[in-house]
This record gives structure tokens, C-alpha cells and sequence, in this order.
């Protein structure tokens, strides 16, 4: 069926900024995405969560696993398959106005998908298709058709793009932070939009930072966190019954409008990344200055380092921390271990904690 | 529900919202051009005074009563009625060489800049396009065409031919010009390829080509026209100054030439005020009036340079 | 210490004239107290706070007074205001984190600042960022950074530090939260509570779009749409009982964690906001509006319907006057004017 699997994916950079010289971005990475099935992708910045959006639209090449799509490979398609591959999986980005070419009206987007994939159908065939994929996202044509990207609302130029996506008759959504630029007001008939296209059978890839969004719309949820997976499952049992320590971070930081953040009161907190222990903070600035929450703490000495501490470190041990960066494969091969995913309880797995 | 109210719901339609709101003026940048354009003096300057040059360059050689070359037979007169500028050492008369000359000179600027341009656009667009090991080849032999000794060169080849033409003239200055206009179309295409709305258009099924003429290159639009105003002038110049090193086109009269032959025959020494003047006042006025506009362009198309 | 905005209205010079971005809006803040500014994009909010501070040669303050302690802010003149940047009142721009120079290190940063606000003693003051950074988790090594080796949070937070290093009455944070993690935007949030409890500020504007973070950290609330004031009252009392139809929805549309769709189905607000070049007479809510009525064609007062609570909207005012047998403000000169 028209399955998207992603089979041990991996995704290395060479930092040029920070010393290092490797980022990796993506660490072995699987999961599948089965027809009709929505998943909410959630990872803050640096997961690596638009990383693997843009690998499944083959807008970027793993460095290593495959992506295959109803069993065949995606990296092997040719230009022709590779039109074909679009044809059944679409992307949507997060600044709908940075998807539309500001010197053209914004329908252009459907003139383009037109040359390409619709080249024999008349005229009235193809306003036909239009007024239905409009209507499909609750848009009127009269108001925009003919317009120009500026001159739509965030919440039309998005909607826009996804009635794109349905004249292509799409099997699979790549949703890429669709909702975090839009306005409160257009947020949710977005939102909606998505969940009456998946009860119609679409299978769609919520990619978001956004808990209560994924929680809202989705099936199923993978937690990723410095590009591997530390939590997934059913959506109900993730949120439900979270089991990582990550994933309980993010869900007690998550604002809500009725309760407040929990504070718990504990000291200076080590953390520990990948079995070395990064030295818990002590702040002894004297009487006046307590201790920073280990919230925040823990959230500082975690973006902070951890990447960087994961890659270091392996390859400082496998080297005896002498010579500089290499890029034998052995060493990066250790550098890109996830943690071991292990089933909490049936369709609810667990990483290790790093 | 609140979808089909929306359908309902009178939009304000056509209102184009105003301030500090996301959704920016991007778009609106036709009007705008035309509007300011209409406003720029600089602008209105410059090109008015290339269009009147260009008039005379075209109605000129028209009304001018003899031949570039001919021979009057009136050596070194003055400007008077029936020379309108005078005549030089060998009896020809100044008007119709300079009505001439700046026909030449158009056409070299014309042919230098297009030629410069097509090429450095193609190699700039591939390079950007692509990047990679065809980005390290092209920007080798940008390099080296760059180090080349143009004037050197020009000499060399010139030395094997026994006469050459305008049509020569201008595409060796287009083929030794183009690396700052390959340059800049790289740099800007880097940039502008990991636009999204390039990914969009590869979420099309558009194929590079396509990509790159309907995409990028309009959105280089406005840099493209400045530099193929810039090429204009410039070749123009370099131009002036291969003929009046005596390496230009045979057999024409151009300003260069013009200036050249005044030199040898140390008119400045004489007053012959009337045959070096012109010449240069006139080549003078065709580059300044294209760099004013230039300026101009760039105050309508960069709104931060705008006077308010 | 209290912080009197009244009738404050600001436009922009545009080439279709003038557009008032913030029209007639009036509120307090009380000594030491954290008001949320809510709205969406074009709402005005983003104006109406970096108008306290900074008036650029676009914008023009076209009325009303702003008052900080009894003395009046001279907003509109921009020599004059330069002292009382960053000593009385204090900006975190919108993208401030974005904004560091990057080839100067945060640590020379924060000199330059000092330098150009001719701070005398610059040792104390140093010092005293010192503790400030270790309250907040980071370390002394981040002065001696570039702005790109540090991650969005931290620049995030290196800049409120730098924003409060004068100790302003006022603080001005512009979404300071919108570009930010969960858990950094817990960080910042967090980070904003304690320095107001310390003293390193005594009122805060936080302005943002996003209510559920408001509900952590702010004590009040207050609702812009379309350059006017809707509502303004206490957090519990609008995240609880909102009484503007417009907060009312918006409140409607916040999907919670734990909210799914099988269960509850969100509504958005139909329609989009007016355009504020030519917005519409009375009440500017009135096309998106499920309440309007005829009266809504007059401009509603921002009154105050509870203690400390105020509305402008009519249907509300004129409930309120049946529930207490009032007239509602401005009832008669409305009957006046047809």
C-alpha cells in the first residue's frame, strides 16, 4: 500500500561554526507512516524534525537508512518516478508567504502543477478541479483567485497551498509547522481543515513543536529530541501516560490557560548525556541568589551541550582525544547511535534515557 | 459552522493591509517602480538625456552633409555654417564624425553588454544553480579570465587580423567583461535557491531550466537590468579607449578614434578646441547620464535609499 | 509607581496618508504588576508598546498623554526620551534575539550599552549582571561569546538581561516567547516573573499573541483588536469570564493539551480584521461579530463594567445596565446623534 517507511535514517553535517565538525542532525531514524494515519512529528528546534519533512519530500538526501514508499526506495526514483512520487506526497511549509513566489499572483502555484501534471485537460475541466479543491479548504474563489500573495490573510496562502496539494490528489501530507505563523483565528480552521482530510483518508505528517496541536489532530506521536526518538505510540498514551523524562519536561512546560506551571522544588540537577554526566550546575552567588529551578536548568545544560557532548565525546573516546576530527566511518557510526527504543506496553515505545 | 460562514462572510477584498502586519508590500513593487520611478529625478535625468543622445545618434548621421571619412578640402576651420563643428587636419568634418562616432559607440555598448551578459549569466545561473564541483570549474575559469590581460590580449589578436569590425570590437569586450556580472548572478542564486518557493516549484516536478528562468531570474529582475546598464557603459568606455590606443574597429570613425587622431596631431597644443572637445564631452555625457540613472534605479528599487 | 496611558493614538505616514494604528486607548498599570497585551497581527499592540519608548520618523503620536509616576512620558519628542531609555523605561524588541551584532561579544555588548547610556560606574553595574546571569543558569563564560555561538534562548535571555541591566520602571517585552522552545519559553517566562518580584523592574507590558503563556505570567490582561481596546481585566477574570464576544472566541480557539478532536471541536473567528487604513465606523469587531446589533454602528466605550474590569462592547454594557438598572455610558448623547 502506499506505506512511507523510513528505515534507520541518519542525517550528518559538518559544523563550520562551533567546533566539532559533526552535527548530527538525524540518528538512525524509523518509523512508518501507513495510509489514512496521522502522526504528529513533535521535537523542539534542533530535533531534527524538519530535517526528516524534507528527506521524505527528497528536498535533501539522508546520509544513510532508506525511505521507501509503497516498497520501492525513494532515492532511486528517476525524473519521471520522481514526479510521480509528488503526485501522491505533497509538503506544506511553515511561512506560507515564503512558499509563494512574491512577483507572481499567488494561483500560480496551480498554473505550475497544471504544466506538469494536468498538460491535456480543457479549460473548464481544470476551473472545475479548482472550484472543488477550493471548496475542499473552505475557501471562496472569488476571493482568491487572481490575487497576489500579499494580498491574502496567512490563513488563505496556506489553505491555498494545501487545496495545491489535493488537485494532486494526495495520498500524503508533509504538514512542516503549518499552523505557528498563522493568527489564532485562522489557526483552527486550519486545524479542522486537517482533521476532515484525514478522516477522508489522508495520511498526513504533523511536523510541530507544538504539544496541544499534535495532541488535538493526531493518531499517533514521536517524540524527537537532538534527531532521535525518545518516545512513540498512540497519541492518547504518549500524552496520557508519558514514560521519558523528555517527553515529561515538555509536557510540564507546555502554557496552559488554566493551570499553572508546576514548580518542583528540587536543587541542582545532573544531567546526564549518553553516560557521561554533565556537571549539574551549583550557583553559590550568595545568600540572594537561589538556585535556578531544575527546569531550567535542566533545559539550559540540555540544549547546550547535548549534541555536541554526544558526538564529542564518542569520538574523543575512539580516538584518545588527540588528533583532530576525522571522518572515518567507524567513528561517525558511533557517533550517530540512537538510544535503544524499548516497548513500554503495546504501541507505546521508550527510549533508553541517554 | 464556521467554514461555510466564511464562504459568507464579505471579505474586504482588494484592501491591501498597511503597517506593521505580516503579509508585506513585496508584491506591490510594480506600482511602486512605476510610481517612483515617475518621481526619481535622477532617474527622469539620466534617461532624458540618453534618449535625447540617442536621438542624435540616430537622426545625426542623417543630417550631417557628408561622409565621416570624405575629404572637404576645408582643412582646420572653425565651426561655422557649413561646418558645424569645424573640420580636422585632414579636412573632415567634425560634426558628421561625432554624429557617426556615437552611433558606433552605441552599438559596440550594445553588443559588449549583451554578449557579456548572455555569457555571465549562463555560467552565474549554472554555477549558483548547482554548486559543487562544476561551481569550483566555473569559478576557475572566472578567475582566469579575470587575471587575463585584456588590453594585452587585445593587441595579440589584433596583429593577426587585417581589419577588424565593430561586431569584433564588442564581443571581445563582452567576452573579457563578464566575470563581475557571473559573480554577482552566483552569489544572488545561491541565495535565492533555498528560497522556499523553489522548493515549491521542485515539489512541481519543474525541472532546473524552468526553475531557474520563471523563479530566480525575476526575482533578480531589478540586479539584472542594473547590470546590463552597468555592461552598457562600461563597454562604451573600454571601447573609447581601445580606439584611442588605435587598436579599435578599421575603417570607421568612432569617438575614440576621434580623440586618437586629435591627440596625434596635438590639437590641445593648437586650440583645435573644436576637434577634442566634442568627442569627449560627448562620451562624458552618454556614461554620466547611464550612472546617474543607474543611481536613480537603485533609490526605487532599494526602498532605504528613497528620499522621503 | 504607576504607569497612566490616556487616550494615546498613534499613526503612520503612509502613502495613502495616515493610518491610525492606535486609536484612543487608555489603561494603568499599577506599581510592580506584569499586564499582558494580546492581540493578533495588526491589532496595534506591537505599536502601541514600542510607542512608549521609541517613535520612529514613520510613526506620529496624534493624541493622548502617557504618564510614569505622576511625570509625563514625552513620547512624541525623541531628544528627550533618549535619558529615559533603558533607565526609566526598557524595550526587548520583537527578533531582539535575532538583532545582536555578531561580530561583537556579548561581553563588549553590554559595555558599548552602558557606554552609550553614560553610565558612570560601569564596575557595579557589571557586577551586578554577573549575579543577574548566574540567577538565571548562565554561566560567566557566555560574555566572552558571539551572538551565534549561543542558541535562541540564551540570546533570548542575555538580551532581557541586558534590556534590565538599568533597573527601568517600565519594561516592554515584545514577543519574547513567539520564536522560543517550550521549554525555553518556560525559561523566559519564568525568568520575567522573578526579576519583577526581585525588583529589576517594576511594571511589565508583555506583548504577544499567545494567551496561554499570558495565563502564566501575567497578572493582567488586556485585548487589542484592530488598534482599539476590547477588554482589559485581571487574568483569571478573561481567561474565566471573558466578556467581549472577540476574547470570547479567541479563548475558544486555544486547543489544550489533552484536547482532541474526536472530542471537542475548535472554532475559529470567520472573517478577517479591518483593514485600519479605512476601517469601519463604530464598533470595529461588528462584521466577525455573532452579537452585532444595530447600536454596534456607534464606537462602543471602553468602560468599566466590573472593578477593574473593562469592556467596549454594547451589548455588554447595556446587560450590565439592565442587571443594575443604570443607563449605559454614552447612552443619551447616542440617542442625540441618531
Amino acid at each position: 500500500m502506499s506505506t512511507i517507511k523510513v528505515d534507520q535514517v541518519s542525517k550528518l553535517y559538518r559544523a563550520t561554526s562551533r567546533s566539532g565538525g559533526l552535527t548530527p542532525a538525524l540518528r538512525k531514524v524509523s518509523f512508518e507512516l501507513p495510509p489514512g494515519e496521522v502522526i504528529a512529528l513533535i521535537g523542539e528546534s534542533g530535533s531534527g524534525k524538519t530535517t526528516i519533512g524534507k528527506i521524505l519530500l527528497r528536498l535533501v538526501q539522508p546520509t544513510s537508512g532508506t525511505v521507501t514508499f509503497d516498497g520501492k526506495d525513494i532515492a532511486t526514483y528517476s525524473q519521471r518516478g520522481l514526479r510521480e512520487y509528488y503526485r501522491q506526497v505533497q509538503g506544506v511549509f511553515q511561512d506560507p508567504f515564503s512558499s509563494y513566489n512574491p512577483i507572481y499572483r499567488a494561483d500560480r502555484v496551480f498554473d505550475m502543477v497544471r504544466d506538469v501534471y494536468f498538460k491535456g485537460v480543457s479549460d473548464s475541466d481544470w476551473s472545475a478541479r479548482i472550484e472543488a479543491a477550493l471548496d475542499a479548504v473552505a475557501l471562496n474563489p472569488g476571493d482568491v483567485l487572481g490575487k497576489y500573495p500579499h494580498q491574502l490573510s496567512g490563513g488563505q496562502q496556506q489553505r491555498l497551498l494545501i487545496a495545491r496539494a489535493l488537485l494532486l490528489d494526495v495520498k500524503v501530507l508533509i504538514a512542516d509547522e503549518i499552523i505557528s505563523m498563522l493568527d489564532a483565528s485562522t489557526r483552527v480552521d486550519v486545524l479542522n481543515l486537517l482533521v476532515k482530510l484525514k478522516r477522508q483518508g489522508l495520511a498526513i505528517l504533523f511536523i510541530t513543536h507544538d504539544l496541544s496541536l499534535g495532541n488535538y489532530v493526531s493518531d499517533r506521536t514521536i517524540i524527537l529530541r537532538h534527531g532521535a526518538i525518545v518516545e512513540m505510540g498512540g497519541t492518547e498514551k504518549i500524552f496520557g501516560n508519558p514514560q521519558h523524562e523528555y517527553t515529561k519536561m515538555l509536557l510540564s512546560a507546555v502554557p496552559e490557560l488554566h493551570k499553572k506551571w508546576q514548580h518542583s522544588p528540587l536543587g541542582p540537577v545532573a544531567v546526564v548525556a549518553n553516560g557521561a554526566a554533565v556537571a549539574g550546575q551549583t550557583i553559590d552567588g550568595g545568600p540572594n541568589v537561589p538556585v535556578a529551578t531544575a527546569l531550567t536548568q535542566a533545559s539550559l545544560v540540555d540544549e547546550l551541550t547535548h549534541a555536541e557532548q554526544v558526538v564529542k565525546r564518542d569520538l574523543r573516546a575512539v580516538l584518545g582525544g588527540t588528533r583532530a576530527v576525522a571522518s572515518g566511518k567507524s567513528q561517525v557510526a558511533m557517533a550517530l547511535e540512537p538510544p535503544t527504543l524499548r516497548e513500554f506496553e503495546p504501541d507505546h515505545l521508550v527510549a533508553d534515557p541517554e | 459552522m464556521s467554514e461555510s460562514k466564511a464562504a459568507a462572510m464579505p471579505a474586504p477584498i482588494g484592501t491591501v493591509p498597511v503597517g506593521p502586519i505580516g503579509g508585506t508590500t513585496v508584491g506591490r513593487k510594480h506600482n511602486d517602480f512605476i510610481y517612483y520611478g515617475l518621481r526619481n529625478k535622477k532617474l527622469i535625468f539620466g534617461l532624458g538625456l540618453e534618449l535625447l543622445l540617442v536621438l542624435f545618434a540616430i537622426i545625426g548621421p542623417m543630417i550631417a552633409k557628408y561622409g565621416p571619412q570624405d575629404f572637404t578640402g576645408a582643412q582646420l576651420q572653425h565651426p561655422n555654417g557649413t561646418y558645424w563643428l569645424g573640420t580636422n587636419t585632414l579636412g573632415q568634418d567634425i560634426f558628421s564624425q561625432l554624429a557617426n562616432g556615437i552611433r558606433e559607440s552605441y552599438l559596440i555598448g550594445a553588443l559588449g553588454a549583451v554578449s557579456a551578459a548572455v555569457v555571465g549569466m549562463a555560467l552565474g545561473f549554472t554555477a549558483g544553480w548547482r554548486g559543487g564541483i562544476l561551481d569550483e570549474i566555473l569559478q576557475m575559469i572566472t578567475n582566469i579570465i579575470v587575471m587575463l590581460p585584456s588590453l594585452v590580449l587585445l593587441v595579440v589578436i589584433g596583429s593577426y587580423m587585417t581589419s577588424k569590425s565593430i561586431l569584433f570590437e564588442g564581443i571581445f569586450i563582452g567576452l573579457t567583461t563578464w566575470p563581475w556580472v557571473a559573480r554577482a548572478v552566483r552569489a544572488q542564486t545561491f541565495s535565492l535557491r533555498s528560497r522556499e518557493f523553489v522548493e515549491m516549484a521542485k515539489l512541481s516536478g519543474k525541472r532546473p531550466v524552468q526553475i531557474i528562468v520563471k523563479d530566480i531570474a525575476p526575482n533578480m529582475a531589478s540586479y539584472l537590468f542594473l547590470v546590463v546598464i552597468l555592461l552598457f557603459g562600461s563597454s562604451m568606455l573600454i571601447a573609447a579607449s581601445y580606439d584611442f590606443l588605435g587598436l579599435g574597429p578599421t575603417g570607421t570613425v568612432s569617438l575614440g578614434t576621434m580623440m586618437n587622431q586629435a591627440q596625434s596631431e596635438a590639437a590641445l597644443l593648437y586650440h583645435e578646441w573644436w576637434w577634442f572637445i566634442p568627442p569627449g564631452a560627448v562620451l562624458t555625457a552618454m556614461v554620466v547620464a547611464l550612472l546617474v540613472a543607474n543611481v536613480g534605479l537603485d533609490e526605487i528599487f532599494n526602498p532605504k535609499l528613497r528620499e522621503q | 509607581m504607576s504607569v497612566n496611558v490616556a487616550n494615546l493614538s498613534v499613526a503612520y505616514r503612509s502613502r495613502r496618508g495616515d493610518v491610525t494604528a492606535v486609536d484612543n486607548v487608555s489603561f494603568t498599570l499599577a506599581d510592580g504588576e506584569i499586564m499582558g497585551l494580546a492581540g493578533e497581527s495588526g491589532s496595534g499592540k506591537s505599536t502601541l508598546g514600542n510607542a512608549l519608548i521609541y517613535l520612529d520618523q514613520r510613526m506620529k503620536a496624534t493624541g493622548g498623554t502617557v504618564t510614569v509616576d505622576g511625570r509625563e512620558l514625552p513620547i512624541a519628542d525623541t531628544r528627550a526620551m533618549r535619558p529615559l531609555r533603558m533607565t526609566e523605561v526598557s524595550l526587548v524588541p520583537q527578533y531582539a534575539m535575532s538583532a545582536l551584532t555578531p561580530t561583537r561579544k556579548i561581553g563588549q555588548l553590554i559595555t558599548d550599552l552602558l557606554k552609550s547610556h553614560h553610565v558612570k560606574d560601569t564596575r557595579e553595574v557589571l557586577t551586578e549582571m554577573q549575579r543577574r546571569l548566574e540567577l538565571i543558569g548562565l554561566t560567566e563564560g557566555v560574555l566572552s561569546k558571539y551572538s551565534f555561538e549561543l542558541s535562541g534562548g540564551m540570546r533570548q535571555r542575555v538580551t532581557i538581561i541586558m534590556s534590565t541591566l538599568l533597573n527601568p520602571s517600565l519594561l516592554i517585552a515584545d514577543e519574547v516567547t513567539s520564536a522560543l522552545d517550550v521549554s525555553t519559553q518556560r525559561a523566559v517566562g519564568e525568568m520575567l516573573l522573578e526579576f519583577r518580584d526581585r525588583g529589576y523592574v517594576k511594571s511589565v507590558i508583555a506583548i504577544t499573541h499567545d494567551l496561554s503563556i499570558l495565563a502564566q505570567v501575567a497578572d493582567s490582561i488586556a485585548i487589542m483588536y484592530a488598534g482599539r481596546l476590547a477588554e482589559k481585566a485581571s487574568t483569571e477574570a478573561i481567561v474565566n469570564e471573558p466578556l467581549h464576544p472577540y476574547t470570547q472566541a479567541l479563548i475558544a480557539s486555544l486547543p489544550e493539551v489533552g484536547v482532541r478532536a474526536d472530542q471537542v471541536t475548535l472554532t475559529g473567528i470567520p472573517g478577517r480584521p479591518p483593514s485600519l487604513a479605512d476601517p469601519p465606523p463604530g464598533c470595529r469587531f461588528r462584521d466577525r461579530c455573532p452579537f452585532a446589533f444595530d447600536r454596534c454602528t456607534q464606537t462602543p466605550p471602553f468602560e468599566e463594567i466590573k472593578p477593574g474590569h473593562h469592556v467596549a462592547c454594547w451589548k455588554v454594557s447595556q446587560e450590565r445596565a439592565a442587571a443594575s438598572g443604570r443607563p449605559v455610558v454614552g447612552q443619551a448623547a447616542a440617542e442625540h446623534a441618531v
